[in-house]
């Protein structure tokens, strides 16, 4: 029993790294891109995804042929869809730093390009995961799209702050 | 600019300057998850023991009170000297 739990824990071990080696880069870069963070200094980044693989690793052996990467970025998405809803114009938190390609996004938007474009998640996949119509992920993609390849002039923080729609 | 171009443009422009992945982050990660699953091991435990306890509290108790057994009249006088 002893033995077979060690042999189990050392294959976990060995296909967890090597899940890991494959695939930490391209979530990294994923979880800057959310962050809008600069991608030499990414400490929210960088936490995201520690506690997105701690989430994998403590499931791995309840997987079940189910694909690991997609695990993992589905818990990365929700927890940082979780944190941008409770630090929405919070003090300094969110703030998008100037050298992210995103930072001029609103972080929902953020979420939605980079799971629709950067990741490739179908349509239907991705409103499935943030609980919205697929129409309106396509919206939002396509405003986001078009923001970012043609910014508006001025300062990249007055997009930040949260606008009163006129009623 | 069709979709898919835009889309393609889009896509260009966030795979520009991939960050560093810092060599720390794997141990990291091995220490948080050792420790939820232990955390976990150690709650399925504590749930097991808790059932069990209750369940022997629960035999224990039928054993004592009886609650089946139909509770002696307290309204008949008992029916003696006939």
């Amino acid at each position: 029993m002893r033995q077979r739990q060690e042999s189990q824990a050392a294959r976990r071990a060995r296909e967890f790294e090597a899940f890991v080696a494959g695939a930490a880069g391209r979530l990294l870069h994923a979880a800057t891109l959310l962050t809008a963070e600069a991608p030499d200094h990414n400490p929210r980044a960088r936490r995201l995804l520690t506690l997105a693989l701690t989430h994998t690793y403590a499931c791995w052996d309840r997987l079940r042929g189910e694909d690991p990467y997609d695990r993992t970025r589905q818990y990365l998405a929700n927890r940082f869809a979780r944190a941008a809803w409770h630090q929405y114009g919070g003090f300094g938190r969110s703030r998008a730093h100037p050298d992210s390609p995103l930072a001029r996004l609103a972080p929902q938007e953020r979420l939605i390009l980079v799971l629709r474009l950067y990741e490739g998640v179908a349509e239907e996949q991705t409103a499935a995961l943030l609980g919205l119509p697929a129409e309106r992920v396509r919206a939002i993609c396509d405003r986001a799209t078009t923001t970012l390849l043609h910014p508006p002039r001025g300062p990249a923080a007055a997009v930040a702050k949260p606008k009163v729609a006129p009623s | 600019m069709n979709r898919a171009e835009r889309e393609a443009a889009a896509r260009r422009i966030m795979e520009r300057v991939p960050p560093q992945v810092p060599p720390e982050l794997y141990g990291d990660v091995l220490r948080r998850g050792a420790r939820r699953l232990r955390r976990r091991t150690l709650t399925r435990r504590l749930m097991w023991l808790v059932l069990c306890a209750a369940c022997v509290a629960f035999f224990v108790w039928a054993m004592t009170a009886r609650p089946w057994v139909e509770p002696p009249s307290q309204t008949t006088p008992p029916y003696t000297g006939w």
